[in-house]
């Protein structure tokens, strides 16, 4: 990535760990201030070790009162906000008859409401700026196919592709310099699959066993996710919104062959 | 990062359709961030001076020719060792406005077919052994909005270009199943301000017998961020999609349209 990224002011959320960890450490290389929004305490830890002067930020990204919090802290601190990346995200594989009730309201509320209020407060900052405003959302592979076991996680993020359509077009609709669009990885070896890695032999095994189903034979990893969500933010994707940018290893692009002998 | 890194050093890549518009625009962000440049076009003076402006090699090509795609691969791979990257760029729009699918010839249809079809098909069929060879490779077939959405008023085009959407799904996963390394994706423009728009709009201005702001603005009314696109919004998307920053992104699409296929 060769676009300057200096003395811009950025909220990742989920930013201790996984693609949101990687995010701010990416952002913050390329001369970013970031706000590492996390519930994990964690995240002053990790803002203190990046590159430029960072901080962290206690966000429970499902409470309206937090997201008011932050914004009023990116401004005070750093005088407004150019880029949010919603990566916070929880999961759960359920069978869809014994699936809890609680399983599905926590995952539409942190993966689908947490990013909604993002993007509700972000634009009510970005759009008192002179800069252009750039929202990237992480949705999945799984906001745009549906899964057997994962019903909740996928209306969650299907919740989220087309919140952030609508969001594009509410801004450019009312002529704001700020562009929104959304991420769908397929599966990233991060500490989100922490959970369904204990019901298998060993990670490696689960992960593995994840590879099959991607064409290009392996799992993502957070790096192959940072490096697209930089592209969005920059300048250099001035005219990408309302976009679901794919990051699956060919997963989505077809039927396997066997066809064939 | 220091500013001496350059996003495609040292790759090779051949971009079809490079004499003018968005091949021009995308082999010249190319040769800037260090790939060895070759750019085909069917015309030969255009090309030429293209070429050398942005330092560039230049061959002859139609890109509808099987032999012609056999030899340029092969030059390439001879003399630079190896091949990266392809931009299947080159491209019509046809006899344009007013071929609806009831007044569109026979004739008219086989030709966009032809040069935006078959020529994405030859590009990739003859590309991906030399790209497996050096360890895998990067292809990049600029369909457009139209695969996407319904162009009633340019019928053939819009069925060409969804023919190299689902060409792209198909060679990714060839690719990716069989190991080779190489990926491929496709770039969806909406309206990118090149020659060949400049032309409808005239064509269109001709057709209602109205000015061509008055048309112009028209087609503007229809993009939510409020602009045409210019040649770098989509060199950009390509030069990324070429880089190793996009190591996993094979089988996508990549639309660049300022929003315009959501009000599709």
């Amino acid at each position: 990535m060769t676009a300057s990224f200096s003395g811009k002011i950025a909220i990742v959320t989920g930013g201790a760990s996984g693609i949101g960890f990687e995010t701010a450490s990416q952002l913050a290389k390329a001369g970013c201030h970031v706000i590492v929004a996390d519930i994990n305490n964690k995240a002053t830890e990790v803002a203190e070790a990046l590159d430029t002067d960072s901080i962290g930020f206690k966000l429970d990204v499902t409470s309206e009162e937090n997201w008011i919090d932050v914004m009023t802290c990116a401004k005070e601190t750093f005088g407004g906000l150019d880029i949010l990346v919603n990566c916070a995200g929880i999961g759960f594989a359920d069978n869809f008859e014994d699936m809890p009730l609680d399983h599905w309201n926590a995952m539409i509320s942190v993966n689908l409401t947490g990013t909604f209020l993002g993007c509700q407060k972000a634009i009510k900052l970005m759009k008192a700026s002179a800069n252009p405003g750039a929202i990237v959302n992480i949705s999945s592979i799984a906001g745009l196919v549906g899964g057997e076991d994962i019903a909740g996680y996928s209306a969650s993020k299907g919740g989220v592709t087309m919140l952030t359509k609508s969001v594009a077009l509410y801004c450019a609709g009312k002529g704001y310099d700020i562009r929104c669009n959304s991420i769908h990885p397929t599966y990233v070896d991060t500490e989100m699959l922490d959970p369904i890695a204990d019901s298998f032999d060993s990670r490696q095994v689960m992960l593995d066993g994840m590879a099959t189903q991607v064409p290009i034979g392996r799992v993502a990893v957070p790096s192959d996710i940072s490096s697209a969500i930089l592209f969005l933010c920059s300048s250099e994707a001035g005219m990408i919104t309302g976009h679901q940018m794919v990051i699956d290893g060919g997963q989505l692009a077809g039927i396997p062959a066997q066809h064939t002998v | 990062m220091s500013e001496a890194y350059q996003r495609v050093k040292g790759k090779v890549a051949l971009i079809t359709g490079g004499a003018s518009g968005l091949g021009l625009g995308i082999a010249s962000r190319m040769a800037q961030e260090g790939a060895i440049t070759v750019i085909t076009d069917i015309n030969d003076d255009k090309g030429q001076q293209a070429a050398e402006e942005i330092g560039a090699e230049f061959m002859t090509q139609d890109v509808s020719r099987e032999d012609r795609w056999q030899e340029i691969t092969r030059h390439i791979y001879e003399k630079y060792g190896r091949l990266d990257v392809l931009v299947n760029n080159a491209g019509i729009s046809g006899d344009g406005l007013g071929t609806d699918p009831e007044t569109t010839s026979l004739a008219e249809w086989q030709k966009i077919q032809k040069i935006n079809g078959d020529s994405v098909f030859l590009g990739c069929k003859y590309a991906i052994d030399y790209m497996r060879k050096g360890g895998g490779g990067s292809i990049i077939n600029m369909s457009s909005i139209a695969a996407l959405v319904a162009t009633p008023f340019i019928t053939s085009y819009g069925a060409s270009k969804a023919a190299v959407r689902q060409l792209t799904m198909s060679v990714a996963l060839h690719c990716a199943v069989t190991g080779s390394k190489v990926r491929c994706n496709s770039v969806h423009p909406g309206q990118i301000i090149t020659p060949m728009l400049e032309s409808l709009f005239a064509e269109a201005a001709n057709k209602v017998n109205a000015p061509v702001d008055q048309v112009k603005q028209g087609f503007l009314d229809k993009i939510p961020l409020g602009e045409f696109g210019e040649v770098d919004d989509i060199a950009y998307m390509v030069l990324f999609l070429a880089s190793d920053e996009a190591k996993h992104i094979t089988g996508g699409q990549f639309v660049v349209d300022g929003g315009m296929q959501l009000n599709g």
